[in-house]
């Protein structure tokens, strides 16, 4: 277990704290090496690349869009809505976000 | 005040070393690599960076602003409330409590859910109890969640399974029995692999991690690949992890090929190739940590080879930094100081696109 959390600290992007779940989205779906990713992401969310790991920048962002803060936010988009905001951002698809797609009738 | 580095042994000894012991370890890794896998050694460069990494005097060491990668984790959330063999500090959480404590309280940028014995065949008969799971899991995760586990073909040899131990006829010298009885294994494998894979699919499985590949041998690293193929052409959705077991793979049976390509002997820089022509998103590469050598002289060697692999593929490369392999010490509490150094070693020099 120590060693997740070593190498989250070192050299991780952050996940939800930041941009990392993003940028890992575009590793999965679209096969993009770590810079290619960041700069897919960065663009999308019209920021600098360096602000993809700063929480100051990010926080408020994700807020503003929708797409889940790490803290508890009662009433704030998270889990599957957060996703399907995600998907709808990157323009990717999420395919837990197209099940429940298909099980609310949600055509877009 | 001693001119003493202190450092660390494979197997998580702590050593001192001098300044030029210290660069002597890290060219005599690097040389070790380069030699064994045809690859270019690090440069002068990249060895006097390696050396202020782990001459460095802080305990802790990490990449610097804007380098900073993804990291995805071998069934990770299972060390939460798993016990000592598997890693695990033996919390009592339940698997939900664990995939989101990960996520949230440790700023993961992916998590995942896998069976406890980390092998899909087992799977196979329970495989509806793990689509439960992972649908109820995905609903409240937010970050991209994988379902992992190893394909792991030993358990197809008898006693465990139905094929004849390679293991056994090799000491009665039946060569070719052997070799056929991993081709039989192999076909279970990758069926099995394709079933549970699929059943996955249908509850929304965002991503997979088809982990340890080739941990018995090249029929075992065959069957994954094959599997990845055949999911990816059904099913080209679906993400796919393809990790390997070793820094080579381990000629069992031998003469198995992919495409043309035969799999014995395969390093890293070859391994991505054939992952990312069988169809995998992202691969994962294992080098392994000689217990009897520096935490230097292994770091230098898996940067090496990490390096290599890197500039080889067209898709993002995940380094495996688990106990044992990457440089990092095969220990069960490998010490932070060796995981943080391998850590941004491999981000910075090995130029991974993930760990």
């Amino acid at each position: 277990m120590g060693m997740h959390v070593a190498h989250i600290m070192t050299s991780g992007m952050g996940g939800l704290r930041t941009a990392g779940d993003l940028v890992a989205w575009m590793q999965m779906t679209r096969r993009m090496r770590i810079n290619e990713a960041k700069a897919y992401v960065a663009g999308k969310l019209g920021i600098d690349i360096l602000d993809l790991t700063d929480e100051e920048t990010m926080r408020q962002r994700r807020e503003d869009l929708g797409l889940g803060l790490v803290t508890s936010v009662s009433g704030s988009p998270k889990g599957i809505r957060a996703k399907m905001k995600i998907a709808e951002l990157l323009g990717i698809r999420i395919n837990s976000v197209e099940l429940f797609r298909s099980q609310i009738g949600f055509p877009g | 005040m001693s001119d003493k580095i202190s450092t660390r042994m494979g197997d998580g000894e702590r050593v001192s070393m001098s300044a030029s012991e210290l660069k002597e370890e890290i060219l005599a890794g690097t040389e070790d690599a380069a030699e064994k896998g045809r690859v270019p050694p690090l440069t002068a460069e990249e060895l006097d960076q390696l050396f202020d990494i782990m001459a460095d005097p802080s305990r802790m060491v990490s990449v610097e602003p804007g380098q900073e990668v993804i990291v995805t984790d071998d069934g990770g959330t299972m060390s939460f409330y798993s016990g000592q063999d598997g890693g695990g500090v033996g919390v009592p959480l339940s698997r939900l409590q664990a995939i989101l404590t990960y996520e949230r309280a440790c700023g993961a940028d992916t998590t995942s859910m896998g069976h406890s014995d980390y092998s899909y065949k087992p799977v196979k008969s329970i495989v509806n109890f793990e689509l439960n799971e992972y649908y109820t899991a995905s609903q409240l995760t937010t970050a991209p969640f994988f379902y992992g586990a190893q394909p792991n073909m030993g358990l197809y040899y008898q006693p465990d399974g139905p094929c004849p131990n390679p293991a056994d006829l090799l000491a009665e010298g039946d060569i070719d029995g052997a070799m056929k009885t991993q081709e039989e294994a192999a076909e279970h494998l990758r069926r099995d692999l394709g079933f549970v894979v699929r059943k996955l699919d249908t509850m929304g499985c965002e991503g997979i991690n088809f982990d340890t590949s080739g941990s018995a041998g090249d029929a075992d690293y065959l069957a994954a690949l094959q599997a990845v193929r055949d999911i990816k052409s059904e099913l080209p959705h679906l993400p796919i992890i393809l990790g390997a077991a070793g820094e080579f793979v381990l000629g069992m049976h031998g003469s198995v090929e992919f495409d043309g390509k035969r799999l014995a002997g395969m390093y890293p820089h070859e391994q991505v190739e054939v992952a990312e022509a069988a169809g995998a998103d992202i691969a994962g590469v294992a080098v392994n940590t000689n217990t009897n050598k520096s935490v230097a002289w292994n770091l230098a060697r898996a940067a090496t080879f990490i390096k290599a692999a890197s500039a080889a593929s067209g898709i993002p490369v995940h380094a495996n930094v688990g106990m044992g392999v990457g440089g990092v010490p095969m220990m069960e509490q490998p010490p932070i100081d060796s995981v943080s150094r391998v850590s941004k070693t491999l981000v910075q020099l090995g130029k991974a696109d993930g760990l």
